[in-house]
């Protein structure tokens, strides 16, 4: 295992002495001893979160907006320079392999970013393209600056007016004299941007951002912070919320973007791309799952609790284990699971994305989810909620 | 009598009570009306830039009490309600490092080990105490207060409600809230404590907003305060709310216009008009009047009943009590704006450590000589001070690198025994900054802007009564079904159609909701 371009400064700042393993990588978990104040400065001020496990790949030739578009439910040829698209790809049967974003450099050269290695995936269709794909995971460190104040931050570490970017914009930015690209991405929902940043001028880059970040209070914020922030953006997650189609074990445990909430990405009136009949197919039928979000009841919560003279004590870590979620309280008919979930600081409710039977999905339905209170089983009702409980405008807007 | 305009409710005055209230008043479809005196909205919980590019939280400054269910009842969050939790106390000390308690207890163990091993050990322990005890509070504050002597069946089960959560306390935890609630709060943490400097800041957290000292009985119970929060941990019941705690007042107000209500400022109310026993309607200072069925008061009990309906309407026995309920303000506020963060001399770093709050109270007899002095008329020259600068946490509130000091001040008694608090008034912010400066030397060439606010000051402005800013003290005798007097614990007055839902009334001050929530509950008659 290694560290990333960050890892001497983290070792540093990393109080808890949390980290995860994240594709080979280490990754701090909570540098703090109390995760939720990341979460919070993330959600108030900015945050500051390395991003450098992430894969990259960059594709480059003539016909790398055809070879994308071929790869990619949505149509890639169609994307503007200085523009990303978020986006998934499926195999033939239209199942999912991945999810992330596509940024076009330029007329032939395309960014692509996800969370598992795609590399394989990405060349296995080059024949007849003239195109190639080159895998600058280690050459690309990446820090994602999110939060409301990560504009005032980025303005200040590098004097240009960004304030105009757009959501989803991509372009070159120098910081700290390093040329890097920076994108209007993000994995938290809100205002923030995405750094990518050649490996040898990281720490100069990081160094720069936290001096900068400390008149906006900026601090350096670990996984769980991030996965809070994702799941009341309602964003999914690669081995948690679906199994990519190449390393699921059975049939079951594939999913396709409509299921996982990615049919929107889909584009398929076009040229043929991988998936496209059989997504064609399901477009016109009802999938059986589909990604809803989940309130679960709190005074329900309270009341369990109440039984055994607890005051209501959730983890404020974020989980990601299945939990069932049924239809009646007698837990008899199972009507899909909860996948990730939350307590929200913000919203002050519990919150959980989940895969659901498509007729019960519909938002305002009301379902039970089980619960485990002093080591006894309940079931709590959980009220069907579209999966984004938090959609700030600030996160797409523009600063002239 | 002919009126201007006609509304189901009035509410009188947009504090955040009053503005709950309407909210979900008009969330149940009531066609609303609140008339704040002010140009700003949020009475005591308000933000007001002060300074450019300075955002004050002007009174109330840090957020622990509001209840939880009515952030999810109003979708507060949606109107902006955003509250950040700190993550420490502070204590500067003029030698060594001074003390720091943070939310993980094994780093507050080790940081309570430097004054008293025995004390580290057992805080944890009164923590669990006291949060056991917090859970007995939370059945009281959630409600309307049962009455004496009724016997009807929802009185009769509300006391039992309150008997079980009291007998499930068990015969050790009985004994603890016993003297919880008679002790004062020095003599109740020496059942626990033996370090003076750790009983400093527990203590402090018993006076705050009383004309009492820690060594006063009664104070005690107040340290529960501290332990009601709700699910974001032990520590976790203060915070910031983003832009200052006029930002909580703002997303009420958002809320209740969101459901329909109307919110006039600069719409100061003169009188209510009674006729035949009923309030019928509102006059303000400009003279236009507006009719309602009901009318609501979000000010104190005694600018209610005899500044606004006038002793003529009211029982002589009720006019009695009002008088003899005790405002006795004597807290006092420093608004200071910085050009950069201050240093402590004892931790000189910028830290977490200053990123929560910061209490001025060496020890537990700073404390009581500091109440010596205001006991007789003057104000404290060495006073406890709360501070917290929340522009290290939130960059809203001031510009990019500077900062604001806000410090809550005991003890500035409203009724001074020489001069008046025109005159006093600077030499008693002299004494703020120059107590605050001996912790931290580089304090006085920081200042950009400085705001004094006396107990006066905070008359004159908010209109809290002898600057009590709980609109009254939360003294036991005035509390729960006594609250503001007995006999008038239910949000109702004589004057029938007249309620009140201000700190006045159960369960009392803070940035809590629970009155505006409870009486709105009453008047629609929901069950409470
Ligand atoms: C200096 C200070 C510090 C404090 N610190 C904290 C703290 O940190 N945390 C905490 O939880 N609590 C704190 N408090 C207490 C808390 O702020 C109050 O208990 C609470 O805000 C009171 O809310 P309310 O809605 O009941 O009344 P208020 O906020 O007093 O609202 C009453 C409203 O009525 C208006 N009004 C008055 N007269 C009229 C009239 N004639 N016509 C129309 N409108 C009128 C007023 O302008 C005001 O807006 C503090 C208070 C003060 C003063």
């Amino acid at each position: 295992m290694v560290g990333t371009p960050f890892y001497s400064r983290q070792l540093r700042l990393c109080q808890s002495m949390r980290w995860k393993l994240w594709s080979g990588f280490y990754a701090v978990d909570s540098y703090l001893l109390e995760h939720d104040l990341e979460y919070f400065a993330l959600r108030s001020a900015a945050g500051l979160i390395d991003v450098s496990p992430l894969c990259k790949y960059l594709v480059r030739g003539h016909d790398s907006a055809a070879l994308l578009s071929h790869i990619m439910v949505r149509n890639i040829a169609k994307l503007g320079v200085g523009r990303v698209a978020y986006t998934c790809w499926c195999d033939d049967a239209g199942k999912v392999i991945g999810d992330g974003t596509v940024m076009r450099r330029d007329e032939h050269e395309f960014l692509v970013t996800t969370t598992d290695p795609c590399f394989s995936w990405l060349c296995r269709f080059l024949y007849g393209y003239s195109a190639r794909v080159h895998d600058v995971t280690d050459d690309l460190a990446a820090l994602a600056l999110q939060g409301p104040y990560a504009r005032d931050i980025l303005v200040s570490v590098s004097g240009t007016a960004i304030g105009d970017m757009r959501y989803f914009a991509a372009r070159d930015v120098l910081v700290a004299g390093r040329p890097i690209w920076v994108s209007r991405t993000g994995y938290t929902g809100d205002l923030g941007y995405e750094l990518w940043i050649p490996r040898a001028d990281a720490l100069d880059v990081w160094d720069a951002l936290l001096t900068a970040g400390q008149s906006y209070a900026l601090r350096p914020a670990g996984l769980m912070a991030l996965d809070m922030c994702r799941i009341e953006a309602g964003y999914i997650l690669k081995h948690v919320e679906y199994h990519s189609a190449l390393h699921a074990l059975i049939e079951a445990r594939k999913s396709s973007p409509y299921e996982i909430g990615l049919g929107w990405t889909v584009q398929l009136d076009r040229s043929p791309f991988v998936g496209q009949r059989a997504l064609q197919l399901e477009a016109r039928t009802r999938s059986p799952w589909r990604l809803a979000g989940l309130d679960i009841d709190w005074s329900e919560t309270e009341a369990l609790y109440r039984r055994h003279g607890l005051p209501p004590a959730l983890s404020t870590e974020p989980w990601r284990t299945s939990i069932p979620v049924y239809r009646d309280r007698a837990r008899q008919h199972q009507v899909g699971y909860a996948t990730s979930g939350t307590w929200s600081p913000l919203l002050k409710k519990n919150i959980a994305l989940a895969t659901l039977r498509t007729n019960c999905a519909v938002p305002g339905t009301r379902l039970q989810i089980a619960m485990q209170v002093e080591h006894e089983r309940h079931a709590v009702t959980a009220t069907v909620h579209s999966p984004r409980f938090f959609d700030p405008a600030r996160k797409t807007s523009v600063a002239i | 009598m002919s009126f201007g305009h006609r509304y189901d409710v009035i509410v009188i005055g947009a504090g955040h009570n009053g503005l709950i209230c309407a909210a979900y008043l008009a969330k149940a479809g009531r066609r609303v009306l609140v008339l704040e005196r002010r140009h700003v909205l949020g009475g005591a919980a308000v933000s007001e830039e002060l300074y450019p590019g300075f955002t004050f939280s002007v009174a109330s400054y840090v957020v622990s009490l509001f209840r939880p269910h009515i952030i999810r009842d109003l979708d507060l969050a949606r109107h902006g309600y955003h509250v950040i939790p700190m993550d420490c106390a502070f204590q500067p000390l003029p030698q060594g490092r001074g003390l720091a308690r943070w939310s993980d207890p094994d780093r507050t163990r080790r940081e309570v080990a430097h004054f008293s091993r025995h004390d580290a050990e057992v805080y944890p322990e009164f923590s669990l105490a006291m949060t056991r005890m917090g859970l007995l509070a939370k059945a009281v504050i959630d409600r309307a207060p049962p009455v004496l002597g009724s016997l009807r069946p929802s009185n009769v089960r509300a006391w039992a409600r309150l008997g079980r959560a009291y007998r499930h306390l068990g015969p050790h935890l009985q004994h603890v809230a016993q003297k919880l609630f008679t002790m004062s709060a020095a003599d109740f943490l020496d059942l626990w404590f033996e370090s003076p400097i750790l009983k400093g800041p527990l203590a402090a957290s018993g006076i705050i907003g009383t004309f009492k000292g820690v060594r006063t009985p009664g104070t005690a119970y107040v340290l529960l305060h501290h332990y009601m929060g709700e699910i974001d941990g032990a520590f976790r019941s203060w915070g910031f709310s983003r832009g200052g705690t006029g930002g909580v007042s703002m997303a009420c107000a958002r809320a209740a216009c969101a459901y329909g209500a109307e919110i006039r400022t600069e719409a100061s109310v003169s009188k209510v008009l009674v006729q035949g026993g009923r309030a019928r309607g509102v006059v303000l200072d400009n003279g236009d009047d507006f009719e309602a069925e009901v009318i609501v008061s979000n000010l104190d009990p005694r600018r209610t009943l005899e500044g606004l309906v006038g002793a003529p309407h009211l029982p002589s026995r009720l006019t009695e009590q009002l008088r003899r309920y005790k405002y006795d303000g004597s807290s006092g506020k420093v608004n200071l704006a910085l050009d950069g963060v201050p240093t402590f001399a004892c931790r000189p770093s910028v830290g977490d450590h200053m990123r929560g709050d910061i209490v001025i109270a060496p020890d537990v007899d700073y404390l009581e000589r500091a109440y010596d002095e205001a006991k007789y008329g003057t104000w404290s020259s060495r006073p406890f001070i709360n501070a917290v600068i929340p522009s290290l946490t939130d960059p809203s509130v001031a510009p990019p690198g500077k900062h604001i000091l806000s410090c809550f001040v005991q003890y500035a008694p409203y009724h001074l025994n020489q001069g008046t608090w025109q005159e006093e008034r600077d030499r008693f912010g002299d004494a703020v900054v120059d107590t605050l400066a001996s912790y931290m030397p580089d304090l006085k060439d920081r200042i950009l802007f400085r705001q004094v606010l006396t107990p006066w000051d905070m008359e004159q402005q908010f209109g809290l009564t002898e600057g009590n800013i709980f609109h009254g003290e939360l003294s036991l005798e005035q509390l729960f079904f006594q609250r503001p007097v007995p006999g008038m614990a239910h949000y109702r007055t004589p004057i029938a159609s007249l309620f009140l839902c201000g700190s006045g009334t159960h369960p009392g001050g803070g940035i809590m909701g629970a009155s505006g929530e409870l009486a709105a509950k009453t008047i629609l008659g929901h069950p409470t």
